[in-house]
């Protein structure tokens, strides 16, 4: 360890690790971006790293222009950092050379900013090693949060053949205009997916509108008021919250069979809000042992009665937390899989997620699957985006939930 | 003097309010025993029955009716089978109402006529059963019109039969079958691993996010949204782009490396044995990071900030504050999630489903579930397994109450 304290080691040693993520980021991004093959070499990037190091620590905001020439002259090298194939013309060579020589010095001189050439504090040293490892996360992070959601995207707007063809090539030809979105009209034209978006929001809301009307009077019995029992109950709440669906979805299954429920948006109805109550019930209970209750008596010495309490004082008091529990309740019936996939047949009545499952199969196009899921996820995200304030308190709330 | 103890008995008040609270839970109470309490009891009566995927059809008698002119003269017919091929009914009958104005001709057998309700009866018949009665009768009606007449009322069938769900026909085959040899440990094995490590990794990667937003910057707010995304969107959605991407014939995941010449030829992530559940406790690390995330830089927004001057006036290195001052902090919240999140992956269904489908050596104990019930079609094994799953989470459950009571604040 005492060796890596050292200026002219931990400068260089950091600077091909950087060179070496950056290099690898650059060749991802534009291979997903162009469909050409880049690569990036393990040598080229230590050798363009230790110099960028070694050039930091040496000369400052100067040594940008020594970075970049190192960079741009390595890759028409034979150990560039990151390997093109020969279509790419010196132009676009000599651009990846710059940009790669920029992302790797910038973000260098962060990192080892205030780092002397010498000997090194324990300090410095660790300072520079979390700088690293910061600038190394937020691009690890990004990277695998977008790549899935950027495929889903792009390979809804291709075609079968192109895929085929060439699977990185995610360049879009605008030139084809309305018609790069065909997969989303011939979901909507021919698989009914109009419905299942209505179906899907329908569903959602009215199991909000049934979660809230058990679980706030429960909430609030559970918070306030005295009765045998109630630790118990409290308990039990979070014990029926760790049965696994699959587990009830049988027996469900059974009896919906044989009562003829299965196959109907009135069994689905029936059947979502259970798995959302006791969530609901868990974190509203705990909003409302957050308020003062000395306003709630207030209202009692006014002569209101405890549902007048309720109504007129608790829940105005208590509309953020509604919010956040709509939401997340919402969410869950929204992205609810299981029970629909096994409680519906009839392809009249599914919900979005049944009915992405059901494109799912080796007949219809790829691209027909991605431009469904694109759809069921895109009005989650909106809200989700739109009230992420609400959306994450309520997802730290409640969210023991899987 | 009498000592003044405090009253022992309820007040008038208490019980009111105790009154309300039930009545203010009884709605919840009421619905979740309906769903929840009696599907868990059902469960375990299936799981002693030898219950088929086609016995959830019950076995009734089917009956149709057929108005016909025959050479001028009218004839009614009656089918009657038996729904099922192998189950006896008991006491098969059925009656049906004849129009007015209709004479019945001549009587078979099994049949009576009282007014004009018609019955016949066939008494106990075995599986496979099936029969016609053919009855011809007079009416001064156009063929058309007397077909409408008919036809239009309905015969109804009765008859008792076995139904195998109440009977009281029970057996061990279902567990023996869960349990059977190799399979069943496979399967445990499967399953711990996707537990643990799923759950752990998720915990560490969560933990790494969390320590990278803790810090006040421009666009944190961005970033931390962004990070939230995979535990947002619909595991659906996910799942099926995680499978396009890793595709062996036509996914980017696989083009990729082969052209930075990591891999010679594709490989194929979800349906190769070791690989297939490593892919997949990736998947659930990645889908669930944000969750643990979200906690974890909670917890460490609400840590004091004057440890960490303390610490720093001592001259303690970055690592150090993480290693002595940060994690200690965060220990609980980190055992509360590790509990609970464990539990959850342990119950996690739709994510291997859809991933493999439980193929390629990745079926989970709930993955086994419903395997067994729907593509074995074999209810009660599919319950054998769910009984199996229960009795785990009992002793998850007893140890996270006994744990959780300790550690409040979730």
């Amino acid at each position: 360890m005492r060796l890596l304290r050292f200026g002219y080691v931990t400068g260089p040693g950091i600077g091909m690790l950087w060179a070496l993520v950056i290099a690898t980021t650059l060749a991802v991004a534009l291979s997903f971006a162009t469909g050409a093959g880049l690569r990036p070499t393990l040598w080229g990037a230590l050798i363009l790293g230790a110099s960028c190091g070694l050039l930091v620590l040496r000369l400052g905001a100067v040594g940008y222009a020594f970075a970049c020439g190192l960079a741009v002259v390595l890759t028409f090298s034979p150990i560039a950092p990151i390997m093109m194939e020969e279509s790419f013309g010196s132009l676009w060579k000599g651009a990846v050379g710059l940009l790669l020589g920029l992302c790797v010095f910038g973000p260098l001189r962060i990192i080892l900013d205030a780092t002397p050439v010498g000997v090194l504090t324990r300090h410095e040293f660790e300072d520079a090693v979390i700088r690293f490892l910061t600038g190394f996360g937020y691009i690890f992070f990004t990277a695998i949060v977008l790549i899935p959601f950027y495929v889903m995207v792009m390979t809804s707007l291709k075609s079968q053949q192109a895929l085929l063809q060439n699977p990185l090539d995610f360049s879009i030809d605008l030139r084809r205009g309305w018609s790069l979105f065909r997969s989303y009209f011939e979901l909507f034209a021919d698989f009914n997916f109009g419905t299942y978006l209505w179906t899907s929001f329908f569903i959602s809301v009215v199991t909000v509108l049934i979660t809230l009307a058990f679980s706030i009077p429960g909430a609030y019995a559970v918070a306030r008021l005295r009765f045998s029992g109630r630790a118990a109950f409290s308990r039990s709440i979070l014990l029926i919250y760790m049965v696994p669906m699959i587990v009830l979805a049988l027996p469900i299954y059974i009896v919906f069979s044989m009562t003829g429920l299965r196959n109907s948006i009135l069994g689905i109805v029936l059947i979502y809000p259970v798995t959302t109550i006791p969530v609901a019930l868990y974190m509203l209970q705990g909003y409302f042992r957050g308020l003062p209750a000395e306003v709630e008596e207030a209202g009692l010495m006014d002569g209101l009665s405890r549902l007048a309490v309720i109504w007129k004082i608790t829940l105005p008091l208590s509309l953020p937390a509604l919010a956040s529990v709509s939401l997340y309740v919402f969410m869950i019936a929204w992205n609810e899989f299981l029970l629909a996939f096994m409680l519906l047949d009839d392809p009249s009545k599914f919900t979005l997620t049944r009915g992405v499952a059901m494109l799912n199969s080796s007949e219809i196009p790829r691209q027909h699957l991605m431009a469904g899921a694109v759809i069921a996820t895109v009005p989650i995200m909106a809200i989700f985006l739109g009230l992420e304030r609400f959306m994450t308190k309520g997802l730290t709330a409640g969210s023991v939930k899987g | 003097m009498t000592p003044a103890d405090p009253p022992k008995h309820t007040g008038a008040l208490a019980r009111r309010e105790s009154r309300l609270a039930w009545g203010l839970l009884l709605p919840t109470l009421l619905i979740v025993t309906l769903v929840v309490a009696l599907p868990l009891l059902a469960i375990f009566w299936i799981s002693f029955k030898p219950v088929g995927l086609a016995d959830l059809r019950p076995t009734a008698p089917v009956i149709s009716e057929r108005f016909r002119m025959r050479d001028g003269d009218a004839q009614v017919e009656y089918r009657v089978r038996n729904s099922s091929q192998d189950k006896p009914i008991n006491g098969l009958s059925f009656s049906d109402t004849l129009p007015e104005g209709a004479r019945i001709v001549d009587l078979p057998a099994p049949c009576s006529v009282d007014g004009q309700r018609l019955t016949c009866v066939f008494g106990d018949v075995e599986g496979g059963f099936r029969d016609r009665v053919r009855i011809p009768v007079v009416i001064d009606l156009p063929e058309n019109a007397a077909e409408a007449l008919f036809e239009g009322s309905e015969p109804v069938g009765e008859g008792r039969a076995d139904n195998i769900l109440t009977n009281s026909e029970f057996t061990l085959d279902n567990f023996r079958r869960v349990f059977d040899g190799d399979e069943f440990v496979q399967v445990l094995w499967v399953t711990m691993f996707y537990t643990v490590f799923g759950t752990i990794g998720a915990l560490l990667v969560g933990l790494f996010a969390a320590l990278l937003l803790n810090k006040s910057f421009r666009g944190q707010g961005i970033l931390r949204g962004l990070y939230l995304f995979p535990y947002v969107a619909p595991v659906i959605a996910v799942a099926f782009s995680w499978v396009t991407l890793f595709d062996p014939f036509s996914g980017s995941a696989n083009a990729l490396l082969i052209q930075m010449g990591v891999t010679e030829s594709a490989i194929n992530f979800f349906g190769q044995r070791p690989l297939a559940l490593i892919m997949v406790t990736v998947f659930e690390i990645w889908r669930y990071f944000p969750l643990s995330f979200l906690f974890i830089l909670a917890r460490m927004q609400s840590i004091d900030s004057d440890m960490y001057e303390a610490a720093d006036m001592d001259g303690a290195s970055p690592f150090q504050k993480f290693w002595y001052l940060s994690l200690p902090q965060l220990l609980g919240i980190l055992s509360v999630l590790f509990l609970l999140r464990f539990i959850w992956t342990f119950n996690k269904f739709d994510d291997i489903f859809l991933l493999t489908g439980g193929n390629a050596g990745t079926r989970t104990l709930t993955v086994n579930v419903y395997e067994q019930a729907f593509a074995i079609s074999n209810i009660g094994a599919g319950a054998a397994v769910a009984v199996v799953i229960f009795a785990c989470l009992i002793c998850f459950a007893i140890f996270f109450f006994r744990f959780i009571s300790r550690e409040e604040g979730l």
